[in-house]
């Protein structure tokens, strides 16, 4: 808003005590002890020209009076909100259990900055609970740490939901190959205790893994609680938005002074046909805010905000990089490198045509990828990877779990 | 690299690189040894929170990044 | 009907002071069909979003010398191209500029195994005294040649001790890489004599650096060629002896031809925009920049060629299939629509993605160097030249349209501080 004119007075209300911080490194160099929680901090060229109402929570919109209620009994009023209320990490599914000690999630600075003193002091066994990609990655520090590790998810291979077993098999294999216990298709049904403390996980099959330090990774949830009353069309999926990024109430009117971004959004996305889609991307979040800055900042709608998703997730020295979307993936293929030299190209389709792509230690090619999918381009490519000029693409079913 | 989870900054700079465009070209690397290392092929780590003295060659990093995907902000300028 | 005569005229040593307005011209057909003496022709891609996106496209081929496979005589030209060689191969001897992966990155790899930032660190301290000692030599001078006294020297001296090549021998090398840059101009590949100058040129300096790959496996020292000799990386790579060869020949040609154009085009850019001049001396902490912006301004490598590996639909054409492919990224680099007032040198820009040192897998290995040995250069090079004034402008030019740069670049002084 700022670099778009606008000069107002500016209220940032978060409920944590931090000014914005980098997220990503909390569940890799803030647990290997390489980095501390508070180094975090993000540059801004904000500094004191806002004010910062920090460690007061939202808890209610009143539209008409245009007012956010607050969690210390005060009120706040504007002439155009932002909802930018994120996430919070999915809890275990018995709360007892979960607040057991030794069991841990990562979403917050506090939350590494705990799991981290945990991890140092040497725990015997750690379980991590959900193979998507923040239980991916925590099982890759652990193993950098030297701790026995076991990743137990439902799926037959770790990141399958999102990416589909045909690719996440080889990165399973990554993760094993590094001394990571892989539990999969087998599901965790109860935390188990001892002495009032965690002890170990009992998975649906009667296993018991005996573990002193348990990292539930299921997930987020959307913070859209303290929304409810308030006549916008939001659940637990996000705060629905229209192609602008406007929010909109419950019979799919906008309401033009209040926008939302980031992880709770929920909009329309050209790309997928208009699906609405919430994504809990870092880009995404950086692109969106910008996108919604200048919306509030009063400049032309311009054209419906339409980037195209990405994201990357370091896992222990190999990177994951993804563009587009996979869901609805009727077929993949492995269009660049080799899978057992830990290092590929798989482009995803649906119905013909080229909708995502995750690159595995393959940056530099990632962007010409990204061009088919930005395009919609027909799927499977036609054109040859230089490594593999004469060889004929071999086109699989993703295998989502 | 100094350790940043225990060396004592007063100060500092922040640093953010945007790791969906870094293509490991390593050249922050060779311009600030000390702030900036890729692990295995691609995986860049870097010091978010450098101090000041670093400056000069925080600067190289940024500006000679062939992505442009550094970002800086210097308080005590 | 576009002019698909630019290329040519690009290529006439007339137009080597300023081809920029060609560029231009090229730029208004972002990929356009130009002449080249054969019949097929090539293709020129001009603008900044075409050369970018060819740039990292996996349809564009590095492997650009027709296709052999088993070394017969371990010279690239005699074996590629004069005596062409069709079995399967072991060990290509073509260094990886001219390969694609997995080859290029198995080769880049240990290359860059031994390109430690250890080893770049301490090239950047030995280079601010090397610059010194270089000036020094000339203090007493009233007339200043910024690539016989300081541009030339300079990156010679450092990818000479980078590799361990004895300080004595290093004359030698002037004339072979000179005659081997033009493996990198348009017609060298057809061009019948430049060819066979080029493999009698490849077979003096092989042998060179054979005997001195024996030397350095006898009696290893610190140094890059030692190491390539010796060391395997931690993935299990250890280059051939055809291999080792010719990927030190292209790093020792690549130290010969290139910085030294850096250099002498920031003098010579710094003369023309003399408040740029006054800028950097003031506060030499600007040069990170001043390199930057020159690197996009007058890059010192103006264009490579690629080859088309199936056809490719861009900006409006099709390149077909087996195309040579040539990216001019010195275009890309002055185009409007991404540099805005691109005509000018400005290092206060910005954030440029410019493409002097190319981009994805081919990215220049050596571009640390070059940066640092042009900050020596042209922090010392301001603070030091007293009342500097060009003596010829435009300078005389050497003879290379893609590694283009002043032969000299003579300056009136009155006296270095």
């Amino acid at each position: 808003m700022r670099a778009a004119g606008f000069d107002g007075p500016l209220t940032i209300l978060g409920d944590e005590p931090y000014r914005p911080y980098d997220r990503p490194p909390l569940s890799k160099h803030v647990l290997t002890g390489h980095l501390p929680a508070d180094v975090t901090q993000l540059p801004s060229s904000l500094g004191d020209g806002v004010a910062w109402r920090l460690g007061v929570a939202a808890t209610g919109l009143d539209r008409d009076r245009r007012i956010v209620r607050l969690a210390d009994g005060g009120t706040l009023s504007y002439d155009a909100l932002l909802i930018a209320s994120g996430t919070r990490a999915r809890p275990w599914v018995h709360d007892d259990e979960g607040r057991l000690p030794g069991v841990f999630s990562i979403r917050g600075r506090d939350d590494a900055a705990a799991l981290r003193t945990a991890l140092a002091a040497g725990p015997r066994h750690v379980a991590v609970i959900g193979a998507g990609f923040i239980g991916c990655e925590v099982a890759a520090v652990c193993r950098d740490l030297g701790l026995p590790v076991s990743l137990i998810d439902p799926s037959p291979s770790p990141l399958s939901r999102v990416i589909g077993r045909t690719v996440g098999d080889p990165i399973g294999e990554v993760h094993r190959s590094r001394g990571v216990d892989l539990r999969m298709n087998c599901e965790a049904d109860r935390l188990e205790a001892s002495d009032g403390r965690f002890s170990g996980v009992l998975l649906k099959d009667g296993t018991r893994i005996a573990a002193d330090i348990a990292v539930v990774a299921l997930g987020a949830v959307r913070n859209t609680e303290w929304l409810e009353g308030s006549g916008l069309s939001a659940d637990a999926g996000g705060v629905d938005c229209d192609e602008h990024g406007f929010v909109i109430d419950g019979r799919g009117r906008p309401d033009p002074f209040i926008a939302a971004a980031g992880d709770v959004a929920r909009f329309p996305h050209p790309l997928y046909g208009g699906r609405r889609v919430a994504l809990e991307h870092w880009g995404h979040a950086v692109a969106q805010a910008e996108h919604v800055g200048r919306l509030l900042a009063g400049e032309d709608r311009g054209l419906p905000y339409a980037a195209v998703p990405n994201f990357w997730s370091t896992q222990g020295d190999m990177v994951v990089k993804s563009v587009g979307l996979t869901e609805g993936a009727d077929a993949v293929a492995i269009v660049h490198g080799d899978p057992k030299e830990r290092r590929f190209v798989a482009v995803y389709g649906r119905a013909g045509r080229c909708i995502a792509a995750v690159a595995v230690d393959s940056a530099r090619w990632l962007p010409a990828y990204s061009r088919l999918i930005e395009t919609a381009a027909p799927f499977p490519p036609d054109a040859p990877a230089l490594d593999r000029p004469r060889k004929s693409l071999d086109i699989r079913d993703p295998g989502f779990a | 690299m100094p350790d940043p989870a225990t060396r004592p900054v007063t100060n500092p700079l922040r640093v953010n690189v945007d790791l969906n465009l870094c293509q490991a070209y390593a050249q922050c690397c060779y311009a600030a040894p000390r702030h900036f290392r890729i692990d295995g092929r691609e995986a860049l780590f870097y010091d978010p929170a450098p101090s000041a003295e670093a400056r000069a060659d925080i600067e190289r990093a940024r500006i000679s990044c062939p992505v442009q995907a550094i970002r800086v902000e210097d308080p005590g300028l | 009907m576009a002019d698909t005569t630019l290329l040519t005229q690009i290529k006439d040593p007339a137009n080597r002071p300023d081809p920029y307005p060609l560029y231009a011209r090229l730029r208004q057909n972002p990929v356009s069909w130009q002449e080249d003496g054969t019949e097929d022709g090539v293709w020129v891609a001009s603008s900044h979003g075409a050369v970018s996106s060819l740039l990292g496209d996996p349809r564009i081929s590095s492997e650009t010398l027709p296709p052999a496979d088993r070394p017969r005589t371990g010279n690239p030209i005699t074996d590629f191209l004069i005596k062409p060689i069709k079995d399967r191969i072991v060990d290509h001897h073509r260094p990886f500029i001219f390969r694609d992966p997995p080859d290029h990155d198995a080769l880049r790899k240990a290359v860059m195994h031994q390109f430690t930032r250890e080893r770049v660190q301490g090239m950047r301290a030995r280079s601010d005294r090397l610059v010194d000692e270089l000036l020094d030599a000339k203090r007493d001078a009233r007339r200043f040649d910024a690539v016989d006294d300081l541009a030339y020297p300079l990156p010679v001296t450092v990818i000479c001790e980078l590799f361990g090549i004895p300080r004595e021998d290093e004359p030698q090398f002037h004339e072979w890489a000179t005659q081997l840059a033009t493996a990198l101009e348009p017609d060298s590949l057809t061009d019948e004599e430049t060819r066979a100058k080029n493999s009698r040129t490849f077979d003096a300096i092989g042998a060179y650096m054979g005997d001195l790959i024996k030397e350095k496996r006898k009696h290893p020292q610190d140094d890059m060629l030692s190491g390539l000799a010796n060391e395997t990386t931690p993935d299990g790579v250890k280059m051939g002896d055809y291999d080792l060869i010719a990927t030190s020949v292209l790093m020792l040609v690549a130290g010969h031809e290139t910085t030294v154009n850096l250099i002498t085009n920031g003098l010579l850019t710094l003369l023309r925009y003399p408040d740029e001049f006054e800028k950097l001396k003031a506060d030499p902490g600007r040069a990170p920049r001043v390199i930057e912006e020159l690197l996009r301004y007058e890059p010192p490598v103006q264009f490579r060629l690629r080859k088309a590996l199936s056809p490719i639909d861009i900006a409006g054409v099709t390149i077909p299939e087996g195309a040579e492919v040539l990216l001019l990224l010195a275009a890309g680099n002055r185009d409007a629509t991404v540099f805005q007032d691109p005509d000018r040198f400005d290092p206060d820009r910005a954030g440029t993605r410019h493409l002097g040192f190319g981009g994805s897998l081919h990215y220049c290995v050596g571009a640390p160097l070059a940066r640092f040995e042009a900050e020596s250069a042209l922090t010392a090079l301001t603070r030091r030249l007293k009342a500097p004034r060009l003596v010829q402008d435009p300078p005389p030019y050497r003879d290379g349209s893609a590694l283009r740069g002043p032969k000299h670049l003579i300056v009136a002084i009155d006296g270095m501080a």
